[in-house]
């Protein structure tokens, strides 16, 4: 299994970290209701198919991306670096 | 004020040759990890410009003579081998990496051969030429590898790893020569 990091390039799956489904993108306001953070923090999907989460390249560039895989297939569909999702540097 | 000895991690081992490849310690070089601030570029690129080198590209570095700014991560680089120039903490986060990594220098013609052993990563000329660096495993330990010659590559490792590292390199050194001597 091969990831293409956008900045390193196709690496070994081994170079990286995985750490769990991109709805850690987008974390609840401080005050938001106790259903909301339940979701955030505990409720999952588990798609046989298509899914979106998030990887670490701890063995490369130190990126985190955003990773669109087929569970089935195991297919790599898309790599995006998280960085410029949310807006942090130019 | 005490007179302190830099010393480099392996304590300057003498140089282990093998099939014509060399494996060595590169001296302690000042080293110093500029991480420009958000859009600052320029800025960075124009205080760089006395040591006549550029913010590099990812998977390369940009060298003038001894001087050498390495990539080593998004928006982060490695300036080897001079301080920083004035003016450059103005527009970038600088540390002090001078004595946190270990470099060693593996050259000769089967140095290539030796790396493909250890590192999942497609090291030929025609896809890492001199000018290139890219971070990547060593075995277990994360590494940044640079090409400063047809047959010369710079490892360098976490100082901490620096035994570990010249023990792996070692041995698949000693693996390709034990196979040429018997062919």
């Amino acid at each position: 299994m091969r990831i293409t990091c956008p900045l390193c390039g196709p690496r070994d799956r081994r170079e990286f970290y995985y750490y769990g489904t991109d709805d850690y993108l987008n974390r609840p306001v401080a005050d938001a209701a106790p259903a909301a953070w339940d979701d955030y923090l505990h409720n999952r999907d588990n798609p046989a198919g298509v899914t979106r989460d998030l990887w670490y390249h701890d063995m490369g560039c130190t990126s985190w991306l955003a990773v669109t895989r087929n569970t089935v297939t195991h297919a790599i569909l898309k790599v995006e670096a998280v960085a410029p999702v949310k807006g942090a540097t130019q | 004020m005490p007179e302190l000895i830099a010393k480099t991690a392996l304590g300057g081992p003498v140089p282990l040759l093998l099939a014509a490849t060399e494996l060595a310690e590169a001296p302690i070089l000042s080293m110093t990890s500029v991480a420009p601030y958000p859009g600052r570029k320029k800025q960075v690129n124009a205080a760089l410009m006395p040591l006549g080198v550029t913010f590099p590209a990812p998977n390369s570095h940009s060298a003038m003579g001894e001087v050498r700014l390495i990539w080593t991560g998004r928006d982060q680089a490695f300036l080897i081998g001079a301080p920083a120039p004035e003016g450059l903490a103005e527009h970038a986060a600088l540390t002090d990496q001078s004595d946190g990594w270990a470099r060693l220098t593996l050259s000769g013609p089967q140095a290539e051969a030796t790396l493909a052993r250890l590192v999942p990563i497609d090291l030929r000329a025609k896809t890492f030429p001199i000018g290139s660096t890219n971070r990547a495993p060593l075995g277990h330990m994360s590494m940044i590898l640079s090409r400063l010659a047809d047959q010369g590559f710079e490892i360098m490792i976490f100082r901490s790893m620096a035994r570990t590292a010249w023990h792996e390199i070692g041995d698949a050194l000693e693996h390709l020569h034990a196979r040429a001597s018997v062919e």
